[in-house]
């Protein structure tokens, strides 16, 4: 279940009096205003907000890209705001998978290539590698597409990519950040049933930014958020 | 290993790009190449130089001519040995850009002076019979296939009008001499064909009782010709050599003042292509970090490609110049002793283009490892 009373137990990710400040010159902008949070494993959560509102802050937070001026996150047990850079940067391998707007593939690199990359942080063998990359392309249903860079593929097809490139190491979570921004209807559809299966079959953990009410939709729980404070859930039942 | 595939593919990613800057380091480390083995040649004659021999000219100017009548005095002093003397030529064969040295020497005193020029016994007496006999050094034989029993016609400039030679002997390339011989034949020939300067030398060869004694011999010469038409300036033959290099400048500085504007040019166009590569590629490093990817790894990824560009293209370099230096050598024998590219000048060439290439990497690489992620990602 989804909180954010700060009141959570046992949950996968929990976020307690998360304070992130930037200082522009002598200003202090205050961008996220103690914020709590609660996660459970297989949740799908959606955080909505007008532009500037905190939410790919929270998002870099969570996965471990930036760090906060005040506050804990915790995931699966792992307090992350404590661990140094090299740490945190081997806990992100691990623990996080990230789906971008911009789909953030390697021009030069194939589907496979480029869904291989978390890999080669692993020790699998080249054999076991194939077979992950090849598993996490036919769960995008890109299997038929894995020689072909990305400018060979449409866009819905490339943010596909992404997602298997997200989800081939399994990570713990993964933060998806307005992952149909560039997307047309039809695409972005696509895309949100692979993340709604995801979420479903597979049981994982899914926060995703979006500005798409109907994105949003296809979540478990939408969270909003304006001016860095984490306002209540739309989803009734779904959140405390 | 399983990382290579990164590193090749944004080698590859603009090949134009790529090409050029391996084409920069390769032409860098075959001017490197050639200058380093330039400078080789410069330094032969000196490494070449007998250590019993004394080099006796005229104290104005090596042009200047010295009285044959010297040579008597000279071998009155004590602890010298022998004295032969030799005469610059300067003709010409056939063809005006086909310069190679040629010198006069005195058939009966030169081999007991300069023992080591790389002839056998019966080439020599075959000289010593014939008047318009010549010997020439290997590079020069090499160059205008020159071979014993060829007769040679060569216009005096100098001296004037047509002179011809008979090739007797060819000196043999590994001899200490041989291939730095030039042309030589018999004073005797020229002084009877000349037309003026008549009884005069170019310079003198000395040699010696004991190496030990030459600075007492060379200042009794100097002193004894002192306040005569005609004075001397004495060096061993090593000095002699090295002087004969500097008249064309100081090599050595202007191969290191060449390489150093190369360096230094390499430098910045492999650093701003690094630089400009980097910048195009600031969100796919973000997201490789974003992945797991640590800050030593993008530095090592930035500088692997810095590093197999510099390699790659020096490399090439230098097997350019393997191939192009025995050219130049064989169209600059007699100008120049032969060039080669020693084995430790090819070691400090890839040692340069190592260095090179981490030098203008470094920067870019190390701005990649420290780009911020968030950063970087925002950045359209």
């Amino acid at each position: 279940m989804v909180r954010v009373d700060g009141k959570g137990e046992n949950s996968l990710v929990k976020v307690r009096g998360l304070d992130k400040i930037y200082r522009r010159g002598s200003e202090e902008i205050h961008v996220l205003q103690s914020l709590n949070l609660d996660v459970d494993v297989g949740d799908f959560v959606a955080f909505m907000g007008p532009s500037g509102s905190g939410k790919t802050t929270l998002l870099n937070l969570l996965g471990g890209l930036d760090v906060p001026t005040r506050g804990t996150i915790t995931v699966a047990g792992d307090e992350i705001t404590s661990m140094s850079g090299a740490k945190l940067t081997a806990w992100r391998a691990r623990h996080v998978g990230f789906v971008f707007q911009m789909y953030n593939l390697i021009p030069v690199m194939t589907a496979f290539q480029n869904v291989e990359l978390p890999l080669l942080l692993t020790n699998l063998s080249k054999a076991q590698r194939r077979t992950h990359v090849e598993t996490a392309l036919e769960v995008v249903g890109l299997q038929d597409r894995m020689n072909h860079s990305p400018n060979q593929l449409s866009g819905g097809q490339e943010q596909r990519v992404g997602i298997a490139r997200a989800i081939v190491a399994d990570p713990t979570f993964l933060l998806c950040d307005e992952p149909t921004g560039d997307l047309d209807r039809k695409s972005a559809d696509e895309v949100l049933n692979i993340l709604h299966r995801l979420s479903k079959d597979f049981k994982k953990t899914i926060l995703m930014v979006t500005h798409d009410p109907l994105a949003a939709t296809r979540a478990d729980v939408t969270l909003h958020m304006d001016k860095g404070v984490l306002m209540e859930g739309i989803r009734e039942g779904a959140i405390a | 290993m399983k990382y290579s595939r990164i590193l090749l593919a944004n080698l590859f990613r603009k090949k134009i790009r790529t090409t050029l800057t391996v084409g920069s380091f390769a032409i860098a480390l075959l001017l490197f190449g050639v200058l380093a083995a330039v400078r080789v040649a410069f330094s032969q004659g000196a490494n070449g130089a007998g250590v019993d021999r004394l080099v006796v000219r005229n104290k104005t100017s090596i042009i200047q001519p010295l009285p044959l009548s010297y040579r008597n005095e000279m071998l009155r002093l004590a602890g010298v040995k022998e004295v032969t003397f030799l005469n610059w030529f300067g003709g010409v064969y056939q063809d005006e850009k086909n310069f190679f040295p040629q010198v006069a020497v005195d058939a009966p005193t030169y081999r007991k002076v300069v023992t080591d020029i790389g002839v056998t016994d019966a080439e020599w007496n075959a000289f010593a019979a014939d008047r318009q006999a010549a010997i020439v050094g290997k590079s020069i034989a090499d160059r205008f296939h020159f071979k014993v029993g060829d007769h040679i016609p060569i216009k005096g400039v100098i001296f004037q009008g047509a002179w011809e030679f008979n090739i007797v002997g060819i000196a043999k390339g590994d001899s200490a001499a041989g291939d730095i011989l030039p042309f030589i034949f018999h004073e005797d020939y020229l002084e009877e064909k000349r037309m003026y300067g008549k009884g005069t030398v170019g310079w003198y060869v000395v040699r010696i009782e004991n190496p030990n004694d030459s600075p007492q011999i060379s200042k009794a010469i100097d002193t004894g010709f002192s306040n005569s038409p005609f004075e001397t300036k004495s060096d061993t033959e090593k000095e002699f050599a090295a002087n004969w290099g500097k008249q064309l400048g100081n090599i050595k500085l202007i191969i290191m003042v060449v390489g150093t504007v190369v360096f230094v040019t390499l430098l910045l166009v492999t650093g701003n292509t690094m630089a400009t590569a980097i910048r195009e590629r600031v969100r796919e490093l973000a997201v490789l970090k974003a992945l797991g990817y640590s800050d030593r790894f993008v530095l090592w990824l930035v500088l692997s490609e810095g590093l197999t560009i510099a390699v790659v293209g020096g490399l090439l370099g230098l097997m350019l110049a393997v191939l192009v230096i025995p050219a130049m050598s064989k169209a600059l024998a007699g100008l120049l002793p032969p060039l080669v590219l020693l084995p430790g000048d090819t070691a400090l060439g890839v040692a340069f283009a190592l260095g090179s290439g981490v030098l203008s990497t470094l920067l870019p690489a190390t701005s990649a490892m420290r780009l911020r992620v968030v950063d970087a990602l925002r950045r359209v």
